[in-house]
């Protein structure tokens, strides 16, 4: 009934019908194999890995592992983990390596998870598409003419191609449901606040939240198990640790849930029919479909926009070449080096929101664009406390297409810019929602939908997808597994 | 220049006395090797997030209480952004538009009050150490807490402005939130300054950055009021700037204009949450709040019977006061301060001596010293003799003195040798008569000859006195 791979492995684990070790060889050989293609790793640590394979193998056998004991993983590259290169896939972080691990990192290696390697993302998790990355670009593995979405993309590639059991990616606008969508992949952003940001590069603070990419929500739930609860070392951090996988059973019996008609505005023909689709079958389950507006959408984007790109020029102002990073060869003085080194060591993408959010914090500037968008931010928060009073969940599509071609976005800056605009809400009212597959395109490339949630209550999100998980209606996923 | 007013609003930064920094764990103490006292918070690594120290909080409030400000029961802390090597996250952590404490007063000596603005709380930056031609950083002191105490344009003069600023290193001294060395830089100041005629509106203002001393300030004040003035007679105009005092040449120099002055682009700081303060927060505070230096100085003088100025010097040193106070519970208050500032306070020559009070004899072991006094078994001179001793070795008075020293004299005796005295030498007498005033030292010289030393002078003489009529 198991319908995720980390139960099924951590069954085999402990049967001894195979071994971490033997696990993390089979994905290290495909990574080799597949990664070259993908460019879903920017750094694969295969001692490292085969270490604590070696150390999961002993713990299970001497009855002390937990269900993520010895299972491989990958992690996006802008979560701090100890000693080893954390770039962010910027140039200006090239070399940095931290001094302490991020609290996600550490509550999955307590419970001996193996990691693989580090993850390409869109420098500084800037993007749409993972082509911004400094390592280059990753692909889609259903269609390497197609991006994998961002800026998580090298996660949800790595997931999707079945080089790695799961990843933890993050989401500010939508970096893990987006790539989660167009790899075919469950991708589950928490609620703000729900998993420690303590070791997570930040991007847009407020907004920003760690969560997994998995090959079924099932595996979702288990990580997100793993990885959630307040930590003393995060303020925003808060919540419990209450399992939520024991508690999916595939009932939505009277789950209310609500449509909201703006998220499907300007949504392609593929991705409607993939989305109506889903809703059908929970019609057709005994869930209750609710008609909800949600006026107030049309207000996201900019809100986001002006809050990320401010929140990104305060905390990106750190990066000056003096204590670690890219530092430029030549500079006359102290402010030369400075303007030299974040000169050369940022991207386009990134200078571009710099800019944008210096310029909206700046005086004169800043009643008219950021204390404004901190109202209409007040406005959509309400918005959503208002309408979950109506129903439990929401669904909506993910993105309006499915994946863009590669080289895209680049020549299409405004236009991959608006396709955040189902995805953004959330992180503006802190929802966790959910990024579950339904469906393919004509092109065959894959469709997600969206289900949303109330603050904490990831466990109804969770529920509601698994229901359509084993309605055996999400499987669009390439991962054959390893060949063990 | 006399038609001049001046006008001048202060900057103060106090920083706290808080074991550890304001948002992680590492310690504030001052002087340890270059980056020992760092951690990914204090060197703004990647991915890590502030914590606020609630400990921060609570000394700001009692600053606050201690100067009649407001507590918001809502605040909460933004960044304020600017790029100097020495500010690891390019952003300083502090609070723009809901401080902790706002609109309180310092009261000076004449009774006027010099309006406090308000109170917040934010990070130090680091320190930059130039050597062999190269530029060093030392995180130590990055997350150290400061609270900037921010005064209205209420002082008119320069002697306002010191006694402000020492009214209110006494005042945080003796409530413990800092030790207030300026010298240490663990409170400085900035100044703003503007000069107008009477009955015409404020002048435009300069702002002198980093006063880190009390003579520097004054010295800073009066050059810049003279400098505005001579602008202003000159029929040109002030500009509005940020000037340094160069210590070298005691002048002021410009160090930026208003053009060139920076945006911070303040917004609110995403990884603290907003601070609810409670009732009960605050009233733990204020009702732990010790004696503040006002009211200490009001009790020495009515409860005590000290001078003012006895009380003063008492309160102005927060240990000597502490030392004081756990003395006078436990023998005569007006003795114990003769002691204390006639021989042990007049004894230290610097200021820092004074500031830091370290004696070897313990308030006990003076206490009991005081009471031998009161109970009339040692007389002022001996208690005198004793107590220098007792500086010097640390033991408890009983192991100076002797049998006989602690016999005492007693008052009728005494009376008899005054009258044996007078009768005695009457040329002393006349000569005293005749306004030789110091013949009287001839007197009460054969009164302590006849008790070798054991009668209070002071006493002596007085009694002397009325027997010859002064």
């Amino acid at each position: 009934m198991a319908s995720g791979k980390i139960m099924r492995y951590a069954a085999m684990l402990r049967s001894g019908e195979i071994t971490s070790v033997k696990l993390t060889e089979a994905y290290l050989e495909k990574i080799s194999v597949l990664n070259p293609e993908i460019n879903a790793y920017v750094s694969v640590n295969a001692e490292k890995a085969l270490a604590s394979a070696k150390e999961a193998d002993a713990m299970i056998s001497r009855g002390e592992g937990y269900v993520l004991t010895g299972i491989p993983f990958g992690i996006k590259d802008n979560i701090a983990t100890k000693g080893e290169e954390t770039t962010c896939c910027s140039r200006i972080l090239k070399g940095y390596r931290p001094t302490y691990n991020a609290t996600v990192y550490e509550r999955l290696v307590e419970r001996g998870a193996v990691v693989l390697g580090k993850n390409n993302m869109d420098e500084f998790a800037m993007g749409s598409s993972t082509e911004t990355s400094c390592y280059g670009a990753a692909y889609n593995p259903h269609d390497k003419g197609h991006v994998p979405g961002g800026s998580s993309g090298g996660g949800a590639a790595a997931v999707a191609a079945g080089l790695a059991a799961y990843t933890l990616g993050s989401d500010t606008g939508g970096s893990i449901r987006q790539p989660a969508a167009f790899c075919g992949v469950v991708g589950l952003k928490p609620t703000y606040g729900a998993v420690s940001r303590y070791g997570l590069i930040a991007y847009g603070s407020s907004l920003d939240q760690i969560g997994p990419i998995a090959s079924s929500v099932e595996d979702a739930a288990i990580v997100f198990d793993a990885i959630k609860g307040a930590d003393k070392r995060d303020q925003t951090s808060s919540g419990g640790t209450e399992p939520t996988v024991d508690k999916l059973d595939g009932n939505v019996k009277g789950l209310r849930i609500g449509i909201a008609e703006e998220y499907f505005d300007g949504i392609s023909a593929d991705t409607l029919a993939g989305v109506r689709k889903a809703i059908d079958f929970y019609a057709g389950s005994g869930a209750e479909i609710v008609k909800v507006s949600l006026p107030m959408l049309k207000d996201a984007l900019p809100v986001y926009y002006i809050i990320a790109c401010a929140e990104a020029s305060s905390n990106l102002g750190r990066y000056d070449g003096i204590r670690y990073g890219y530092r430029a060869a030549r500079y006359d003085d102290v402010n030369d080096m400075i303007m030299r080194t974040r000169s050369e060591g940022f991207g386009r993408e990134v200078k571009r929101r710099i800019m944008l959010g210096t310029y909206v914090l700046s005086s004169g500037y800043f009643d008219a664009y950021y204390k404004k968008a901190l109202r209409l931010r007040e406005s959509i928060v309400t918005a959503f406390t208002k309408i979950f009073a109506e129903c439990d969940v929401l669904i909506a599509p993910v993105a309006p297409t499915t994946a863009f071609p590669v080289n895209y976005t680049a020549d299409n800056m405004i236009e991959t810019y608006m396709s955040d605009i189902c995805t953004v809400p959330v992180n503006i009212a802190g929802l966790p929602a959910i990024s579950v597959p339904c469906g393919k395109d004509g092109k065959n490339l894959p469709v997600g939908m969206q289900i949303i949630g109330k603050k904490f209550d990831e466990l109804t999100v969770l529920r509601a997808a698994y229901a359509y998980e084993r309605a055996g209606l999400t499987d669009v996923s390439l991962d054959t597994g390893v060949t063990l | 220049m006399k038609d001049y007013k001046l006008v001048i609003g202060l900057e103060t930064h106090v920083e706290l006395q808080t074991k550890s920094k304001i948002f992680c764990s590492c310690p504030t103490a001052f002087g340890a090797e270059p980056n020992t006292h760092c951690c990914p918070v204090c060197t703004g690594e990647p991915g890590s997030l502030p914590i606020l120290n609630k400990e921060v909080l609570a000394y700001a409030v009692r600053a606050g209480l201690a100067t009649n400000c407001r507590i918001s029961r809502i605040t909460h802390l933004d960044r304020k952004n600017y790029v100097y090597p020495d500010l690891p996250k390019a952003y300083q952590i502090s609070q723009f538009d809901e401080p902790i404490c706002v609109g309180g007063y310092v009261e000076l000596d004449s009774g006027k009050r010099i309006r406090i603005n308000h109170i917040h709380v934010e990070e130090d930056a680091g320190k930059l150490v130039h050597e062999d031609g190269y530029t060093y950083i030392d995180y130590n002191r990055g997350g150290v807490p400061l609270i900037e105490i921010v005064s209205e344009p209420d002082i008119t003069d320069i002697a306002e402005a010191r006694e402000y600023m020492e009214k209110l290193q006494i005042t945080m001294r003796h409530i413990g939130v800092s030790d207030c060395k300026m010298q240490e830089g663990s409170m400085r100041c900035d100044v703003n300054i503007s000069v107008h005629k009477e009955g015409e509106p404020l002048g435009t203002r300069t702002e002198i950055k980093n006063m880190n001393s009390l003579s520097f300030m004054e010295r800073a004040l009066s050059y810049e009021y003279a400098r505005q003035c001579d602008v202003l007679e000159s029929g040109e105009k002030v500009v509005q700037e940020t000037r340094r005092y160069n210590e070298g040449s005691q002048t002021t120099e410009s160090m930026r204009s208003k053009e060139d002055a920076q945006d911070y682009r303040y917004f609110p700081e995403p990884d603290i949450l907003t601070v609810e303060v409670s009732d009960e927060f605050v009233d733990a505070i204020r009702s732990a709040m010790p004696e503040l230096p006002t009211a200490l100085r009001k009790r020495y003088v009515e409860k005590y019977g000290l001078g003012e100025t006895e009380a003063d010097l008492i309160v102005k040193y927060k240990k000597i006061a502490d030392f004081f106070n756990d003395c006078a519970r436990q023998a005569n208050p007006k003795l114990a301060a003769n002691l204390i500032l006639g021989q042990i306070f007049r004894g230290m020559q610097t200021e820092e001596e004074k500031e830091a009070f370290g004696i070897k004899v313990t308030p006990s072991q003076l206490a009991e010293l005081v009471k031998l006094q009161d109970e009339g078994k040692i007389n002022a001179q001996i208690a005198r003799q004793t107590l220098k001793k007792m500086l010097e070795e640390g033991k408890d008075a009983s192991a100076y003195l002797t049998e006989d020293d602690l016999k005492g004299v007693d008052s009728g005796a005494i009376d008899k040798l005054c009258a044996e005295a007078v009768a005695a030498n009457a040329r002393a007498v006349n000569d005293y008569r005749n306004g030789k005033t110091q013949a009287i030292k001839a007197l009460v010289g054969y009164v302590m000859k006849a008790t070798r030393g054991k009668a209070d002078a002071g006493e002596a003489e007085k009694k002397i006195i009325a027997l010859i009529g002064g």
